[in-house]
């Protein structure tokens, strides 16, 4: 054994991509068994879950129009998971980054477009960052499990979302009213997000999610903050001891995830559904989070995650021709979050030695490096 | 609710205990999941499962013994991968437990678009005033006149309490919750005593869901539980891990969740979609003042794997 086991070890580097694929593999079986079980083949299930992902040139942009959210509600996981701040709030802060795009869009309707749209982003952010950065002044000062409190969040939101949708923001147009839609009015054109792929989903927000994803890489492993970040992450109390304000870097990080989230929803609106409507979010949420665990919380490897899973959500609506609804999409997500934290013990090892020392030394710093190779 | 003479308030307080009973039922579950250490954030997706396997059975064979029965032993069993998970594979609890979440609200929706597809209601459990008991007036139909599994939600809670308090197998639990190490170097089976709570408490969470399927509501809808598996994970901190503490909490929280009636009652007008969102920031409120109250009562190893020679 000992010496196959030496050479297993050589492919440790491996283990970051080998994991996950196995784990959707994994995933895709066990979702078989049931598809069986309730008589349905699940060859023609994955076949039509393939084609309507990736069939033509159409799923293809609808593959990329639904991926942009989820990368930008996982990279802003990615930043909270790392400070060990378990944001499960990101279907709230999507929702409120949606809300306050719209509604600043719809209030400020003559602004010049390129400040609308600029505005309308940075208002989507701040929505967003403030609905995830209550969450966490809750658990740094108050001591509040932030899973717990981020999920009576979306709850929550969701309650303003259909409040403001039949109260203030109400759609007071007469096709609107008698259909008894839930939605506010069309956003301005200088709001709209530009389409790459005309009359598709495939708009500029996909090419400012990936700008982020490396922006994100940058901030979190070349930059102070970032480091301090994945400092507390690692041992809060190894990081307290190296003089890091472990409670301001905990908010900081569900501030800047509650923005990338909030910012989701901005870019879904502005890109695809021109207006705020009572689920343009659905999902996004809980499906960046399995993004983010799938590309094992680094950003970069958030983005091919994002992509299959854009295509599992864009194709989970023609399931219903393969025999099944929509909902074989989330019990998949679900398998593969089982599967993927049930083998973090394998990748997270190796994470650990990926991890580079920070740019630029701090006082205690390397206090906390030893801390983490012992712990 | 069988008198029609009585007051309004009591009908609302009665409709209030009620509704109390899936919070007690998953509270008491993970209440004693936690007290061994696991936390299960997963209770939500059991308590789904639980609501459509209970609706389906009453949906197709009208036994609501086997509703039951089939609701707990599903729930058992995702209790049962919850703590492989989290003892067997030592894995991050929380995000474990929304793994299972996802799994259950999927599977529950997928089942039901599958075998049943358009909501009917079932036959759940009927009323069964107890004699003479409610007949006591105000007291009478608050507490005396409900079905059986809401019932079950109030008498679990002083037998939750004896097992904890008062039992060998609860002195174990609480042990293995508090200190791992020493529970284990006097022969106490760390991983085996996890399992079992952790098992029980996905059962708790299925009975909780057919409560919700067959005995409150008697019909299945996508995404039934609205949070209420989330609220009852919190209701555990608010009620300082003890089973009394829950059971208060329970009743308080199910009148916030009633607060729609209380307003109509007094003729108040306001939006719903404010009213609804009161038990969710009623829980933050809970868990604030659990931090600031009960931090002491936390059992020590709440959410970490246990390894011998480890930690």
């Amino acid at each position: 054994m000992q010496p196959l086991i030496r050479i297993a070890r050589q492919f440790d580097f491996l283990a970051p991509v080998v994991v996950p694929i196995l784990a959707v593999l994994a995933a895709l079986a066990v979702g078989a068994v049931f598809l069986l079980v309730l008589n349905v083949d699940p060859g023609v299930v994955y076949a039509q879950l393939l084609d309507g992902a990736v069939g033509n040139t159409y799923s293809l942009t609808q593959t990329i129009g639904k991926a942009t959210p989820l990368l930008l509600v996982a990279i802003g996981i990615c930043i909270a998971f790392r400070a060990n701040v378990l944001n499960i709030g990101a279907e709230g802060q999507v929702i409120i980054g949606g809300l306050a795009t719209a509604a600043f869009a719809l209030t400020f309707r003559d602004l010049p477009p390129w400040l609308m749209a600029t505005l309308s982003l940075v208002v989507g952010f701040i929505g967003g960052a403030v609905w995830g950065g209550i969450a966490g002044a809750l658990k740094a000062w108050f001591g509040v499990n932030e899973i717990l409190s981020t999920i009576m969040m979306n709850q929550i939101s969701v309650q303003i979302l259909i409040w403001l949708l039949t109260g203030p923001l109400r759609d007071t147009s007469a096709d609107a009213t008698s259909a008894n839609i839930i939605q506010t009015a069309e956003l301005p054109k200088a709001a709209w997000l530009p389409s790459i792929v005309p009359q598709t989903y495939f708009h500029t927000g996909a090419l400012l999610a990936v700008a982020l994803a490396f922006i994100a890489f940058f901030f979190l492993w070349r930059t102070v903050a970032g480091y301090r970040i994945r400092a507390v992450g690692a041992n809060p109390d190894a990081a307290r001891y190296a003089g890091i304000d472990v409670q301001r870097t905990m908010v900081l990080s569900m501030l800047l995830s509650g923005g990338l989230a909030g910012l989701a929803g901005s870019v879904e609106v502005m890109g695809v559904t021109h207006r705020a409507m009572q689920d343009f979010s659905t999902g996004y949420g809980f499906s960046g989070i399995v993004v983010a665990l799938f590309g094992l919380l680094h950003p970069i490897g958030a983005i091919p995650a994002a992509l299959l899973f854009g295509g599992l959500l864009a194709s989970g609506t023609t399931l219903q021709s393969a025999g099944v609804s929509a909902a074989m999409v989330t019990v998949l997500q679900g398998l593969v979050v089982i599967f993927v934290v049930g083998s973090s013990r394998w990748t997270q090892r190796t994470r650990r030695e990926i991890a580079e020392p920070p740019p630029r030394a701090e006082p205690g710093v390397v206090a906390v490096q030893e801390q983490e190779l012992t712990s | 609710m069988s008198a029609e003479n009585v007051p309004q308030v009591v009908q609302i307080l009665a409709q209030g205990v009620a509704a109390a009973t899936p919070y007690l039922y998953a509270g008491l579950g993970e209440a004693v999941g936690q007290r061994s250490g696991v936390y299960n954030l997963g209770v939500d997706g059991i308590m789904l499962m639980g609501a459509f396997t209970a609706f389906y059975t009453v949906y197709t064979t009208e036994s609501l013994a086997a509703a039951v029965l089939f609701a707990a032993i599903v729930g058992a069993l995702m209790g049962l991968l919850m703590a492989f998970i989290s003892v067997t594979l030592r894995a991050e609890q929380g995000i474990g437990g929304i793994g299972l979440y996802i799994f259950g609200l999927g599977l529950s929706t997928l089942l039901f678009d599958k075998l049943v597809s358009t909501p009917l209601p079932v036959n759940g459990f009927p009323d069964m005033p107890i004699p003479v008991l409610s007949d006591i007036p105000i007291i009478g139909p608050i507490l005396f006149d409900h079905n059986l599994m809401v019932y079950g939600a109030l008498l679990l809670t002083p037998v939750a309490w004896f097992v904890l308090n008062k039992t060998t197998l609860g002195l174990n639990i609480r042990a293995v919750g508090q200190n791992p190490q020493a529970a284990d170097s006097l022969g106490v089976n760390v991983a085996l005593v996890r399992y079992l709570t952790v098992t029980f408490g996905g059962l708790m969470a299925g009975i909780a869901g057919a409560s919700l399927s067959i005995a409150l509501t008697n019909i299945f809808q996508h995404n039934m539980t609205n949070g209420i598996g989330f609220i009852a994970v919190a209701l555990v901190y608010f009620g300082g891990w003890s089973p009394l503490g829950i059971l208060f909490g329970s009743l308080l929280f199910s009148i916030v969740t009633t607060l729609q009636l209380w307003l109509q009652a007094f003729g108040v007008q306001i939006s719903p979609s404010l009213t609804n969102m009161m038990p969710n920031l009623a829980t933050i409120v809970a868990l604030i003042l659990a931090v600031r109250f009960y931090r002491t009562s936390a059992p020590l190893a709440l959410g970490r794997p246990y390894k011998r020679g480890e930690n």
